[in-house]
């Protein structure tokens, strides 16, 4: 007799009272999972809610009560009142610029730890991985001093810089467990064939990695697009700022406005939120992939 | 094969840009941060070598003691609710409808820019208008009081919202690592008799403590230079009630223009890292790992 059935077999023989005990039970875990699951969005369903009223509707009105008219004008008023399209276009285009380039320097860099012979790879990927012990902030005054010198104060490079430098180790290691259990027998039957390194990796097996790749990619951006300290520091210009930093300052200009400020907050976690909405199974994924084995 | 593969040009060219640019923003910054810390400067005019004065001054500032208490504060706090995380993570991984809904709706919160979630909170807890006290007020507080501007209260009010930022990280951890475990060892439990409690304590705690000790890991280092949401929410204020090491180093590096000062808080903020990593590292490794498969 299976194991299983065995199990089975003893649960049927029990009383309808533990089978009430354990419907009561799940009733209860249900009500815990609810609860946490409230408390986690009943924030952000508000700050939905204030972003389309006015002063006097979110004071006055309930906090739940939905917007009677929905004030649309809270949105376009800050897209460009408030330099947030600027913002909004900057930090599109340096998460994207960042993202690729981290993408494609860490597949480079894990293709030849994992695949090329030579002395010092455990060495290498033993500073990539030391790196990511590394607080960002002991590295902010030098790193500011160092931009100065070179005139990259105030300048998106020193961003996509940092940016790339700091996601590096992270995304090396969750590519690094994909790349280990690529099957070798391609590749040398390419070796075999006369195929040079550059052509096995770019024609064979970056193509092979599409997933982990896409994986990675959701990381950094999310990353990447909610940084704030680097942009604090680094840059000074309204033209480069970013949005985390965007939002920081114009809610500071206009504490009072709660429209505003909720619609300002709204359009900065919209994309993330949509992109969550579409690619939750690889973002769920990235995050578990990326600090499990740590 | 070894010979196409061993191509020192080819190797150079993949390995070296990234190589060099986590040297130039990443080991060269640390040196440097040890160097500053040795020296009177103020980030723009000449350096002046100092030894370790910057440091003896650390040992004697007490602003900077506060904050590191405020560090060490947030350390314990994320550690102890690390339990909560893992019972909802236990809750989680019975095998219940809706479980993927749940798991993606707590993730929600840790998308979001730490700025974006520091402006919410901050209407959060508004004085008069906040959710928060217009809900004490309609069940019979009179006198709610202004969360973030009372420095007995301030470090409690920044600790709700960190709760609720990483829940969904922690939680999606726990549950990936309680997934892992084969239903056969739960299974047989339950044969020979085992409860639910039973289970989670003697079965699936052990069996998740590789991943427990690395997600201590994650949130003691992680406290210790914590700054974003503090930065945007009180500033460290009021009075310093809410300052920790990496807001005080950028007020000293950034306000102060004392960057000699603030790079040994930096310096400072590193060992401390790599010495609670060790330490934990060390304190927490199993002679034997645990095989089920």
């Amino acid at each position: 007799m299976m194991p299983g059935t065995a199990g089975q077999l003893r649960n049927g023989n029990k009383s309808s009272g533990a089978w009430i005990a354990s419907k009561l039970g799940y009733s209860v875990l249900y009500i815990v999972l609810s609860v946490v699951a409230i408390l986690q969005i009943f924030p952000l369903v508000w700050l939905l809610f204030f972003s389309l009223k006015n002063n006097q509707e979110v004071f006055n009105l309930p906090p739940l009560s939905l917007p009677m008219n929905p004030r649309w004008e809270n949105y376009e008023k800050v897209w460009s009142a408030g330099n947030i399209d600027v913002y909004f276009f900057n930090s599109v285009w340096i998460t994207v610029v960042a993202t690729v380039l981290t993408i494609v320097l860490g597949s480079l860099v894990t293709y030849a730890i994992t695949r090329l012979k030579w002395k010092g790879s455990s060495f290498v990927l033993g500073l990539f991985m030391v790196a990511m012990m590394i607080p960002v902030h002991s590295t902010l005054i030098p790193l500011f001093s160092i931009f100065n010198k070179i005139h990259l104060i105030d300048h998106p490079l020193s961003l996509i810089l940092s940016y790339v430098a700091f996601n590096m180790p992270i995304t090396i290691m969750i590519l690094l467990g994909f790349y280990y259990a690529l099957p070798r027998e391609v590749e040398e039957a390419a070796v075999i064939d006369g195929c040079s390194v550059n052509k096995i990796f770019f024609r064979i097996v970056l193509p092979m990695t599409g997933s982990v790749i896409a994986t990675t990619g959701i990381i950094n951006m999310i990353y990447n697009w909610n940084e704030f300290i680097f942009v604090n520091t680094f840059i000074s210009s309204d033209a480069y700022k970013t949005l985390t930093v965007g939002v920081q300052n114009f809610i500071g200009q206009y504490t009072t406005d709660w429209g505003a400020i909720g619609a300002t907050l709204m359009i900065s976690i919209l994309p993330i939120l949509i992109a969550f909405l579409f690619l939750s199974d690889r973002i769920v994924e990235g995050i578990a992939a990326g600090s499990v084995k740590g | 094969m070894d010979k196409v593969m061993s191509n020192k040009r080819i190797i150079a060219l993949y390995v070296l840009p990234s190589l060099l640019l986590i040297l130039a923003i990443v080991y060269i910054p640390i040196v440097l941060t040890g160097y500053y810390g040795l020296n009177q400067w103020n980030g723009i005019g000449a350096m002046k070598f100092i030894g370790l004065d910057n440091y003896q001054a650390l040992i004697k500032d007490k602003m900077f003691w506060n904050s590191a208490g405020h560090s060490l504060m947030l350390a314990v706090f994320s550690t102890l609710s690390l339990i909560l995380y893992l019972v909802i993570a236990m809750v989680l991984s019975a095998k219940l409808k809706g479980v993927n809904f749940f798991r993606k709706i707590y993730l929600i919160p840790m998308l979001l820019s730490s700025v974006a979630i520091a402006q919410l909170w901050l209407k959060i807890y508004h004085p008069t208008n906040g959710i928060l006290n217009s809900f004490l007020e309609s069940i019979g507080f009179a006198n709610p009081p202004a969360w973030l501007a009372e420095s007995s209260l301030v470090l409690f009010a920044l600790f709700i919202p960190i709760l609720w930022q990483y829940a969904g990280f922690y939680i999606l951890i726990y549950y990936a690592a309680l997934k892992n475990i084969p239903a056969s060892l739960e299974e047989a439990a339950k044969i020979d008799g085992a409860n639910a409690f039973q289970i989670a304590y003697k079965i699936k705690l052990p069996l998740a403590m590789e991943v427990i000790k690395v997600t201590i890991v994650l949130a003691v280092v992680g406290s210790l230079k914590y700054f974003d949401l503090i930065y945007v929410m009180t500033d460290g204020g009021p009075n310093g009630s809410s300052e920790v090491m990496a807001s005080y180093m950028y007020h000293q590096a950034f306000r102060a223009y004392d960057f000699g000062y603030g790079s040994a808080i930096g310096f400072f903020l590193l060992i401390i890292c790599l010495i609670v990593t060790w330490i934990i590292r060390k304190l927490t490794a199993t002679k034997d790992t645990i095989q089920y498969s």
